[in-house]
């Protein structure tokens, strides 16, 4: 069973015209958002996206947004204190191997 | 944390070095000791290796590169399951954290990735020109700009290392299963020991200001609190997380406060605590507890794999006022109890 988090909400956009069809959005994407056929990419499921953004970073052609971030509520609370970005908190900034 | 004994600035580690090391695809005692070690938050800032071009097995001029991060579980994890092939392994300096988050970050990243490929001269040891990098390094990097500037095309690999064999020998192709994130019982099981830390290290600053009161109170705080307080940590922090699935509701808050509230009603009801000269207590607890519990379930955004941050804002925002009004409101009856008996 697809976990589905809240509905509407996701800030993907894509721009259609912009696609030429490599694939890269779909290879990239966990969660299959994007669905490639007949050389354009289309949105199949908004609702699955979790705006990680690579999606957005990988297309050659700037075809798609995103507002990529994390989607973590104690990173969002430390950058409300802080007000900082809300950076993943699996280790601190500054730290050195 | 410790500094370590290197420096590292963003994106150049002066920690790699252009000797190839071999590495073994059998985990030792230690290493899964260590890997225990670090889901419960042990020393786990220092669990890494170093950055640089690693050897699996014997691997020559033609065979695949493989890209990963330098948090240690994760090399482990990759390794583990290369065995049988020969192939190198360039792994990034992600300052000890793994794939994902590194490339949420940014550190494993096209710059670092550039860096890495040009220090340890890889195109002087491999004649191809491709990289393998796991899928969940994507959002960090973007593929053409590094073919632009080193000649190395990017091609993503299945999400788990488990899958990564399989890729290879079908001729680098991932199903869409190998594509997918999945959020597994196991996945969140093995996340829920870091939120128990979390939660414990405030617990105990909770303790010690009940203990200060309990110096002063009519009805001190005891054992029966005490356990309706752990309840409320542990449905918060690992059975919300296990039964995600399956709770009604799809914010992560309301799940929580949903099975807290079933939890701490079964609990107050078992000591008696919703008839008359406890009612106060009942009603209190009813309210601080599974908001509690909410709150910790909130926290699990963080951790799961489907969790988008416009999402967990607008959870937030409507979730975090409800739950520190409730929980005010129940503190206040509770200190009413145990200030006026
Ligand atoms: S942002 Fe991430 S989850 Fe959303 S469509 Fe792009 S790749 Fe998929
Ligand atoms: S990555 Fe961009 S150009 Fe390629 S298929 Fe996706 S949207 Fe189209």
């Amino acid at each position: 069973m697809k976990m589905k988090y809240l509905k509407d909400v996701t800030t993907l956009a894509f721009h259609a015209e912009r696609c030429v069809g490599c694939g890269l959005c779909a290879e990239v994407c966990p969660h299959g958002v994007f669905h490639v056929e007949s050389g354009k990419a289309q949105v199949v499921d908004k609702d699955l996206c979790m705006e990680c953004g690579a999606c957005k970073m990988n297309c050659p052609e700037e075809a798609i947004e995103v507002n990529a971030g994390v989607g973590c509520a104690v990173a969002i609370i430390m950058s409300w204190i802080t007000g900082k970005e809300p950076s993943c908190g699996c280790s601190d900034d500054g730290g050195c191997c | 944390m410790s500094t370590g004994d290197c420096c590292c600035e963003a994106n150049n580690s002066c920690c790699s070095n252009k000797a190839v090391k071999t590495v073994s695809t059998t985990l030792t005692f230690e290493d899964i000791c260590g890997a225990w070690k670090a889901r419960w938050g042990i020393g786990r800032m220092d669990y890494i290796v170093n950055p640089g071009l690693y050897a699996v097995g014997s691997p020559n001029s033609d065979s695949p590169v493989l890209v990963s991060a330098n948090y240690k579980l994760t090399f482990d994890t990759l390794r583990k399951n290369l065995s049988g092939l020969d192939c190198w392994l360039l792994i990034l300096n992600t300052k000890g954290v793994n794939v994902w988050c590194a490339a949420g970050k940014g550190t494993f990243g096209t710059d670092e990735l550039i860096y890495q490929i040009k220090a340890v001269g890889l195109s002087e040891t491999v004649t191809h020109r491709k990289l393998i990098l796991p899928q969940l390094g994507a959002p960090g990097v973007r593929a053409h700009e590094v073919r632009k500037s080193t000649g190395f095309s990017v091609m993503y690999g299945p999400v788990r290392a488990s899958d990564i064999k399989t890729f290879i020998s079908s001729g680098y192709k991932a199903t869409k299963e190998m594509r997918t994130v999945k959020f597994t019982l196991w996945d969140r099981l093995v996340l829920t020991p870091m939120e128990l830390v979390e939660s414990a290290k405030v617990s105990l600053m909770v303790f010690g200001v009940l203990f200060l009161l309990n110096l002063v109170a009519v009805r001190p705080f005891g054992l029966e609190d005490f356990l309706a307080y752990a309840a409320s940590v542990f449905i918060g922090a690992v059975v919300t997380p296990a039964l995600l699935p399956v709770i009604p509701g799809k914010a992560f808050a309301f799940k929580g406060w949903l099975l807290g509230a079933i939890g701490t009603a079964c609990i107050a009801w078992s000591y008696g605590w919703f008839s008359s000269p406890f009612l106060l207590l009942g009603v209190g607890y009813m309210l601080v507890l599974p908001a509690h519990s909410a709150f910790l379930a909130m926290n699990f955004t963080g951790a799961s794999t489907y969790t988008s941050p416009s999402g967990v804002l607008k959870e937030m925002k409507i979730a975090i006022p409800l739950i520190v009004f409730s929980f005010v409101v129940g503190m206040l009856l509770i200190l009413m109890k145990t200030f006026m008996g």
